[in-house]
């Protein structure tokens, strides 16, 4: 009996410790249950979106080198770099299966960038889902500049991506040649000297005189050229030639041949022997994350450590670069994807952190008329000058209608078609038709005559 | 007698059960691919962005439009260029190196570490090597450098932007790369030549060059052909050190751009109908060259 009534006890007090047990557990489901999978995979080709949620993202934990969490939800970082389009590749082989994928293989997020932006946001293709079936309005994305908007809609008006960037760009000039050769390094008297191409030649002439290069390599004009055209690359399936890319050949040749600039590729080890003083290179044309990210401020013999850029419009506006946040079709955490989306391209506070952390030209334009404003935007790098107003100026003007799906494949093959013609290897005719050549095995359905 | 028979051909059947799994890859990853690359060579099948073109029949369409394209033949004549540049300096090296250590009047000293050391670069990737020699031989190279400093060259000279010095680089490194292997394959020759026909010769008075010529040469043939068919084929299928070299562009004017690299092009919007057809005509090419060079080289032996 007294056995009986031990056993009944201990399993009263067995069941009692059991069951709140059980109930919370069922609590703790339920709100999960909210937030979907637990997995968030995203595709991403450098380390730059990594550290801007490392840094920004409430919440944001970093456990290893690619992967964090995100409150009970583990972020894995899928890297895959750029180069020989494998980025592309891989997106292509894993975003059109992504719907029936298991669950924790899912592609979450993916970013582009502008130059192939037009294939991932297309109506068809439908791999990015429209930021409206995710619940994000026109009204949440209102402070952003026109033309981050417009790149990434698709034919029937529906948005795709979001951008924290607005990334357009001016003329980065050594400040120290500046004052050497145009007796002042006041942006505003330089871009006297580099107000149109005509000026912007001639300061090359006298650049070469004092012993400067005008830019490291005729690939730094391009995109000043290719953003001010007034025809797209390919219009009903044909690759046409527009008038200021042949001005860019034009201008590039003669300056070549003067010994003004080179011939290098853009990220070589010849074009940043610029970022120090010894390079003798008097501008880039650039953005501001450019001389932030890439021209080696980390280093404190470059240029840019020491605060010797200055920035200015240059010749012609234009923008460079740019990364889109797409929500992947198929994605299992719709909820958290929207919330990365809001924070980082909407949130004030979270863009101004950007802008004066990362010296990014963030995509809101109150938060650039705020930095604008007062010293809060002042950058070190350019030895405390202001760029924002400029740059904001620079954002309202962009102009993305004239661009194609094809701008990224034509972009690379014309530059490097027309290498030979600068280097004296063959005429402009052959170049052109190498370039036609090259478009023809990349694109097989375009048409170039 | 009948049971004789059957225990043969039931010992005949191990012959067939160990070629099981040589069979079993041959027909996997060789045959299958090979015969699915000439189906695919009759069919308009590419990637345009996301979408997917084809697979549409088009007959011999894709061959029409390799060989009136007109670069074809440039790029096979890029890809000989290239080879010859790489293999006569290889063979003569490689020959001078294996008559050396093989004569055993000369008794040379280390040649195990000659040995190991010139097949070394052969070890390498090629990928790594040619990465190698591009930075070394860049703009603002440790070479261009050097040749400054010493006064040889006025200004920086642009290895990438001439032909002569891009073929060569790539040449070079062929070279580099294989004489090594080449070597070792041309003294295992030399070294199965009889030491009696060298004696005989020496007492004939044959002088150490008429041995070379007249005794070691024609019995190297056989593995002479063989390491010459090899290196065509490994010639016509040079891709990587060019490929880095060039960054992919084949630049100046396409003027080092190979078969295989033409090939690759083509894979950038996943195009496998011209891709396949490119890939039948090096097939029945390499055939060919192959043919020629066996029936030129061997003609005693056909005979």
């Amino acid at each position: 009996m007294k056995k009986r009534m031990m056993a009944l006890v201990s399993l009263v007090l067995a069941g009692a410790m059991v069951l709140p047990t059980a109930a919370f557990a069922g609590e703790t489901e339920a709100a999960a249950g909210a937030d979907e999978g637990k997995v968030l995979n995203i595709e991403v080709w450098n380390e730059e979106f990594k550290s801007r949620i490392t840094d920004h993202y409430p919440g944001y934990e970093a456990t290893d080198d690619t992967h964090g969490k995100i409150g009970d939800v583990t972020v894995n970082w899928i890297i895959t770099p750029s180069d020989d389009n494998a980025y592309q590749n891989n997106l292509d082989t894993v975003l059109p299966g992504n719907v029936d994928a298991a669950a924790d293989d899912k592609v979450d997020i993916f970013l582009i960038e502008a130059d192939y932006a037009l294939k991932y946001v297309d109506a068809d293709a439908n791999v990015a889902m429209p930021l409206k079936d995710l619940g994000i309005t026109d009204e949440d994305l209102s402070k952003q500049y026109q033309y981050t908007k417009d790149i990434v809609t698709d034919a029937n008006g529906d948005l795709r991506a979001a951008s924290w960037q607005a990334c357009s760009a001016g003329l980065i000039y050594n400040r120290e040649a500046a004052k050497e050769v145009l007796g002042s390094d006041d942006p505003a008297e330089v871009q006297k000297a580099v107000a149109d191409w005509a000026a912007y030649n001639e300061t090359a002439a006298k650049m070469k005189e004092a012993g400067y290069l005008m830019t490291s390599t005729v690939n730094d004009t391009y995109r000043v050229y290719s953003n001010n055209v007034t025809t797209p690359w390919v219009v009903d399936g044909k690759v046409t030639l527009d008038d200021n890319i042949k001005k860019w050949v034009d201008d590039s040749k003669a300056q070549v041949d003067a010994g003004e600039t080179t011939t290098a590729d853009l990220w070589s080890d010849d074009w940043s022997k610029g970022f120090y003083p010894d390079g003798k290179v008097f501008c880039y044309f650039g953005p501001a994350w450019l001389i932030n990210f890439s021209m080696h401020a980390d280093d404190e013999k470059s240029i840019a450590a020491q605060g010797g850029w200055g920035l200015t419009t240059g010749p012609q506006g234009f923008f460079w670069g740019g990364t889109w946040i797409c929500a992947a079709q198929g994605t299992d955490n719709p909820t958290l994807v929207k919330d990365i989306i809001l924070t980082m391209t909407t949130n004030d506070d979270v863009m101004k952190d950007i802008a004066q952390k990362d010296s990014d030209c963030v995509n809101n334009k109150d938060v650039l008329a705020a930095l604008a404003a007062d010293e809060s935007g002042n950058l070190a790098v350019l030895g405390g000058q202001n760029p924002y107003e400029a740059l904001a100026a620079g954002a309202e003007n962009v102009d993305m209608s004239k661009t194609s799906p094809y701008d990224q494949g034509c972009n690379e093959e014309f530059q490097g078609a027309m290498k030979n013609y600068f280097d004296g290897n063959a005429s402009y005719d052959d170049a052109l038709a190498q370039f036609k050549t090259a478009i023809v095995e990349k694109y097989p359905e375009l048409t170039t005559d | 007698m009948k049971k004789k028979k059957s225990v043969v051909s039931r010992y005949n059947r191990w012959g067939y059960i160990f070629l099981i799994p040589f069979a079993v890859v041959f027909v996997i990853f060789q045959l299958i691919p090979l015969v699915t690359t000439i189906y695919n060579s009759f069919f308009e099948n590419y990637m345009s962005g996301l979408k997917k073109v084809g697979p549409n029949f088009v007959g011999l369409a894709n061959y029409g439009k390799l060989l009136t394209g007109g670069d074809l033949g440039k790029y096979f004549g890029n890809t000989m260029i290239m080879w010859i540049l790489g293999f006569v300096p290889q063979i003569v090296l490689s020959l001078l190196l294996s008559a050396w250590f093989t004569n055993p009047q000369l008794r040379l000293k280390g040649q195990r570490f000659f040995k190991t050391v010139i097949y070394l670069p052969n070890l390498i990737m090629a990928a790594a090597f040619s990465m190698l020699f591009f930075t070394l031989f860049s703009k603002g190279g440790p070479v261009n450098s050097i040749l400054i400093s010493m006064h040889i060259f006025k200004d920086k000279y642009d290895f990438m932007a001439h032909i002569g010095s891009v073929r060569g680089l790539v040449g070079f490194m062929n070279c580099l790369m294989w004489f090594g292997n080449t070597t070792i394959l041309l003294m295992a020759g030399m070294m199965g030549i009889p030491d009696s026909l060298y004696e005989a010769a020496e007492v004939d008075g044959a002088t150490p060059g008429q041995i070379f010529w007249k005794v070691t040469l024609p019995l190297l043939k056989p593995i002479f052909i063989y390491v010459l068919i090899t290196s065509l084929i490994g010639g016509l299928q040079m891709f990587d050190v060019p490929q880095i070299l060039t960054n992919g562009s084949g630049d100046p004017m396409r003027s080092s751009m190979t078969l295989i690299m033409y090939l690759n092009k083509h894979l950038y919007s996943k195009n496998f109908g011209m891709a396949g057809a490119l890939s039948v005509m090096l097939l029945i090419l390499t055939g060919i060259l192959s043919a020629i060079v066996f029936r030129v080289t061997a003609k005693d032996e056909v005979q």
